[in-house]
């Protein structure tokens, strides 16, 4: 059986995580090194830093919050937020992420998708899809933290990132992001059923029991968790609990 | 005592940060180099590796490390090959066609199986968290693997793997697939990590702390 990965998503603005309502209406957590902290020792699966205004001044700030997280961090760390070229994928690699998430900047040149996977191999390059639903079975595509739409199908922008080389895709629900309510689980579905690189889905997980859904019926590799974590409303341990009492595979670890 | 020393091979592919920061972390004072001179004159040497088989042997090839590398072993100079580092320690590698890798361990490279035992199509790269146990021909005690349980996690992200001819070079292994997959192969002072040490948490720092000690 496969292990699905518990992942913890920091949404960053300046120094401080935050934490929005579908992206927006941004409240300050805290510091995001004692909170990653705290979740890597509970035993989480990655670390997701995205940067949230990054798109709209156009450069990413997460550089140092990343480097300082490499020091005593030691699982897998994602960082996305206003990655424009091979360059600033180069920069943030460099500072010790271990992917790079691409949203707006693939929308709008699809090549940088598979520049970023040649140079650093497709396992490195996220594809971040932010989606809204404009219909039965319909969502579009947005970027610019849910801000801007683009026109683009979810389910055909998908397929299409894939082909161009994108080896893990992480789906963010605009509508569920925040509001505890739980995954879009037929966006999901709609994701999986597309392409057969992982999924992660993120926006919505309000409790430990509504990742079952996104994974047994959306069939997500893995959950980005964000407001559930920083409001303490579970932890890692007690998240892991619940899939492997509902018989899913999940990392073994034992709390040292 | 002073800090143990560790020498990383630095030919250009990959992140080293990360494997450096663990090192770190685990008391070693950590060199990043290319020398050849300085490479064997290591206390102790690791070989990572991100991307393909054929480029990274290629780099080290234009760097003039293949027979340097090699001399590790004769030396008996402890070498930690890691992803795709482990992968090169073998003889060939089945990777866009066949591409002779650095033969310190017999055996060769081919893709991870793309079907599970039952049939199914199945993710690849395997990317995630599996879980490591001991090899039919194994024990652990004296390996790398000395302070690790059977069913510790560790972080794997690969689409080959490398299989030794020999099931004695072979010390642990992970379940993908219902395929068995080697995780940690080894010979003599040798030994390749599929996964990522210095990306598994506590499991994979108890693994680099013990090669620091060897």
């Amino acid at each position: 059986m496969k292990n699905i990965r518990l992942i913890a998503r920091l949404d960053i603005k300046g120094p401080n995580l935050i934490k929005g309502i579908h992206l927006e209406g941004l409240r300050v957590i805290g510091s995001p090194g004692e909170h990653a902290l705290r979740y890597y020792q509970q035993g989480v699966d990655e670390l997701i830093y995205m940067d949230c205004v990054a798109s709209l001044y156009g450069r990413n700030h997460l550089g140092d919050i990343v480097r300082s997280a490499a020091r005593d961090i030691f699982v897998p760390m994602t960082v996305g937020g206003g990655i424009r070229s091979v360059d600033d994928a180069t920069q943030i690699l460099r500072a010790g992420a271990d992917k790079v998430a691409v949203n707006t900047a693939a929308v709008a040149n699809p090549q940088l998708i598979t520049d970023i996977a040649r140079r650093f191999g497709s396992q490195c390059m996220v594809l971040s899809i932010e989606a809204k639903q404009v219909g039965p079975e319909r969502w579009e595509v947005y970027t610019d933290n849910g801000r801007e739409r683009t026109g683009l199908d979810v389910v055909e922008w998908v397929k299409r990132g894939v082909a161009q080389g994108a080896g893990e895709v992480l789906l963010t629900s605009v509508d569920r992001e925040g509001t505890r309510k739980g995954f879009d689980v037929p966006l999901v579905k709609a994701v999986t059923s597309a392409v057969s690189v992982p999924v992660i889905a993120s926006g919505g997980m309000g409790k430990p029991e509504d990742l079952l859904a996104a994974v047994c019926e959306g069939g997500a590799d893995a959950v980005a968790m964000a407001d559930i974590l920083h409001y303490k409303r579970a932890d890692i341990g007690e998240i892991r609990a619940v899939a492997q009492a509902a018989g899913l595979g999940v990392r073994n670890y034992e709390r040292t | 005592m002073s800090a143990p020393d560790v020498t990383v091979i630095d030919y250009g592919v990959g992140n080293l940060l990360s494997v450096q920061r663990g090192l770190e972390h685990c008391g070693a004072s950590v060199t990043l180099t290319a020398d050849p001179e300085r490479i064997l004159a290591a206390e102790r040497v690791v070989l990572p590796g991100v991307g393909a088989f054929g480029n990274a042997m290629r780099a080290l090839e234009q760097l003039n490390l293949v027979e340097v590398i090699r001399g590790l072993a004769s030396r008996q100079t402890p070498l930690l090959g890691i992803c795709l580092g482990m992968q090169l320690l073998l003889e060939e590698s089945e990777e866009f066609g066949i591409t002779a890798g650095l033969g310190l361990i017999p055996g060769r490279v081919v893709p991870v199986p793309a079907q599970s035992v039952s049939g199914q199509a199945q993710k690849i790269p395997h990317i995630g968290w599996s879980a490591l146990q001991p090899s039919a021909a194994s024990s652990w005690s004296g390996t790398l693997l000395q302070d690790t349980r059977p069913g510790d996690a560790a972080y794997f992200v690969h689409s080959f793997m490398a299989v030794p001819t020999d099931p004695a070079h072979r010390i642990a292994d992970c379940v993908y697939g219902g395929h068995l997959i080697p995780a940690v192969i080894g010979r003599d002072r040798i030994t390749g990590c599929q996964f990522h040490p210095e990306k598994s948490g506590e499991v994979g720092l108890r693994i680099l702390r013990r090669f620091c000690a060897d």
